[in-house]
């Protein structure tokens, strides 16, 4: 189906699934109850970030996962991206087409640049040429480049831009030919309400389509030699296949997804700053990668959803939030038990993190999908009894 | 005239003169061994002939072509495959997809965008490359990962790379180098078949006297990066000049 063996189109569907219903499903207890107002997830703003961070390592996979060369500086696109885009809206309207289309092709044109200098080497000088190029961008984004850049305040959208495109009565806000991106439907049902964001739907588009063309280059012909340039270089050029064309592609490729998701989070919030390309926001990106499951196609999406859930739900969590849930424990014990977890909550959220990261690292190399796959193992034996059908090709 | 012609090919490093003033003329469909004891240039030649090295001097002309100056995925592309010491196969990929990357260059040249139709999609690549599995006789293996395989196994595997592209001119170096007696007949009789099966040239790099005296029809003895003796294995065994450049180390 769409080109996909079956396998790929359930995992096809089973994503596009959940981002459809993600306003559903992210809340799954009651808005008012206390574990609603802790653990749901199910708001725009959230989700937005799932999405567009799922986009942005999708396509950090393709690269790093497939050829396994690790950029260390990818953020650097996104950021490229949101200026791209926030420039669209100055200078044209608020429309968000122009701005994304733009957002993918000048990240495009930017991997263009460092992938060919930084492709001249490979392993970890690969990794500090990248880094070296996006920490370059920051800094010149703050200095050099302040008229483009509006330097430390952000560039953002002002009255008196030109916005040659926009009507009389255009929207004032990021639209989709006039569908405004901020606006919402909300769905109560006795106690449970979901929010429909215009900007959510159309950021799980975007991923929606990301995901199925990951798909396709992961089993493509060019696919193929990614993945052969990661397992030998050597035999590569002796088979007479040029690596460094593939390379780049597979480069520019990862950068324009970057780009997107630069753009797209221009477009739900349309402003943005030189802090997006520094280097922590390129090692982020690398730890989602790498706790979701390197080199396959669902680990990516993962890895982005966990981490932006930790940030954004565990930070949340304080020490009244705990005493209300342990209000029932003796005084003694609930005191104890909210000391222990103090450390990894709020501003904690990081520790949390690196635990769950070290253990990844260490029990699951393959990351949560190599988890998933373990899980499912068992099943499948204790059902069928047959071993020899259980978790392979992690890679596939 | 030969499909392979090697005039005055020099390479210092440094002080030492890996290769002096080196002539080798391969003739089509011939094997054609280059023995010499440790140092005599033997490596430092053969990765001349792939574009690894650069010579101080001298030429190298394949098919009429120079090969000189060239980069080792262009000189694959003009028709000489090689074979490692330490077989080269992709190690993380299947068996399949090994012979399939081969089929592609093979078709589609050194580079070639083709990131949205499913690899599945090339029926005549599958063909050809079931077709060489099935030749090697590991079409059963198939869907094994590379790494898994036995050395034995991992050397026919590359083998069935080289072949798959159909190469005018196939550069062995030494290809049976730290292999059991066994395992050293099976590659003897696996390459005799290839030569029986298609027309092929081959230049085999070799320090196994027993290797070399199978195949060969021509020999040319390298010693201290000159040629000694270019002659046929018969006048090679009984050579003075042989004898004393091997010393001792053999007994050819």
């Amino acid at each position: 189906m769409l080109g996909l063996n079956s396998r790929d189109f359930k995992l096809f569907i089973v994503v596009c699934l959940m981002a459809l219903a993600a306003p559903i499903l992210l809340n799954p207890f009651p808005t008012a109850s206390a574990l609603g107002e802790s653990f749901n997830a199910g708001y725009p703003a959230l989700m937005q970030r799932f999405v567009i961070f799922g986009i942005l390592v999708i396509g950090f996979n393709i690269l790093f996962g497939l050829t396994g060369y690790l950029s260390f500086g990818h953020a650097a696109f996104l950021g490229v991206g949101s200026y791209a885009a926030v420039w669209m809206f100055k200078l044209l309207s608020y429309n968000v087409v122009p701005a994304i289309i733009l957002s993918v092709i000048v990240a495009g044109l930017f991997a263009v640049v460092i992938g060919y200098v930084s492709l001249r080497r490979s392993g970890i000088y690969f990794s500090i040429l990248t880094l070296a190029f996006a920490q370059m961008s920051y800094q010149l984004a703050y200095s050099v480049f302040t008229p483009l850049t509006n330097g430390e305040t952000g560039l953002q959208v002002y009255n008196d831009d030109p916005q040659i495109l926009m009507g009389a009565n255009s929207p004032t806000s990021p639209h989709f030919f006039g569908l405004e991106m901020n606006s919402q439907y909300t769905l109560d049902i006795s106690g449970w309400s979901f929010v429909f964001q215009n900007g959510y739907y159309l950021s799980a588009i975007f991923l929606i389509l990301g995901f199925y063309l990951s798909i396709r280059i992961f089993r493509s012909p060019t696919g193929l030699m990614l993945r052969a340039i990661k397992s030998n270089q050597t035999r590569m050029s002796y088979t007479g296949i040029n690596t460094k064309p593939y390379m780049l592609a597979a480069f520019v490729i990862s950068g324009m997804y970057a780009g997107l998701a630069g753009g797209l989070l221009a477009a739900m919030d349309p402003l943005t700053g030189a802090e997006r390309m520094f280097w922590t926001a390129s090692g982020e990106i690398v730890v989602m990668a790498i706790l979701g499951g390197v080199g396959t196609l669902i680990g990516p999406v993962l890895g982005a959803g966990i981490i932006k859930y930790l940030e954004n739900i565990v930070s949340k969590i304080n020490d009244s939030i705990l005493h209300q849930w342990f209000a029932f424990m003796p005084d003694w014990l609930e005191g104890v038990l909210v000391t222990i977890i103090h450390p990894f909550i709020g501003k904690g959220w990081h520790l949390t993190l690196g635990l769950l990261f070290m253990a990844v690292v260490i029990f699951l190399p393959g990351g949560l999908v190599q988890g998933g796959q373990k899980i499912g193992g068992l099943f499948r034996r204790k059902k069928t009894d047959d071993a020899a059908d259980g978790a392979k090709t992690p890679a596939e | 005239m030969g499909i392979l012609e090697v005039k005055g090919i020099n390479k210092r490093f440094g002080g030492l003169q890996a290769l002096g003033d080196v002539n080798l003329s391969v003739q089509e469909n011939t094997v054609h061994a280059i023995i010499g004891p440790n140092g005599a240039g033997k490596s430092t030649l053969l990765n001349v002939l792939v574009g690894k090295l650069i010579p101080d001097s001298g030429s190298v002309m394949f098919d009429g072509q120079s090969v000189l100056g060239r980069k080792p995925h262009e000189i694959n592309q003009m028709g000489i495959s090689r074979v490692f010491q330490t077989p080269e196969i992709f190690a993380d990929l299947s068996v399949f997809e090994n012979v399939l990357i081969p089929c592609f260059a093979k078709r589609d040249g050194s580079f070639k965008m083709q990131a949205i139709g499913a690899v599945t999609g090339h029926s005549d690549i599958h063909t050809t490359a079931e077709a060489i599995l099935d030749d090697v006789n590991m079409l059963d293996k198939r869907h094994m990962t590379a790494a898994s395989l036995s050395r034995g196994d991992k050397r026919r595997l590359e083998m069935a790379m080289c072949l798959v592209q159909e190469p005018k001119l196939l550069l062995l170096d030494e290809p049976t180098a730290g292999m059991a007696r066994a395992d050293t007949n099976n590659t003897i009789d696996l390459l005799k078949e290839i030569k029986e099966k298609r027309d092929i040239t081959m230049c085999i790099i070799e320090h196994d006297m027993h290797v070399v005296f199978s195949l060969s029809e021509r020999i040319t003895v390298l010693a201290q990066g000159m040629p000694l003796v270019e002659d046929t294995p018969d006048n090679i065994k009984g050579h003075p000049k042989v004898r004393e450049a091997y010393l001792g180390e053999a007994q050819v």
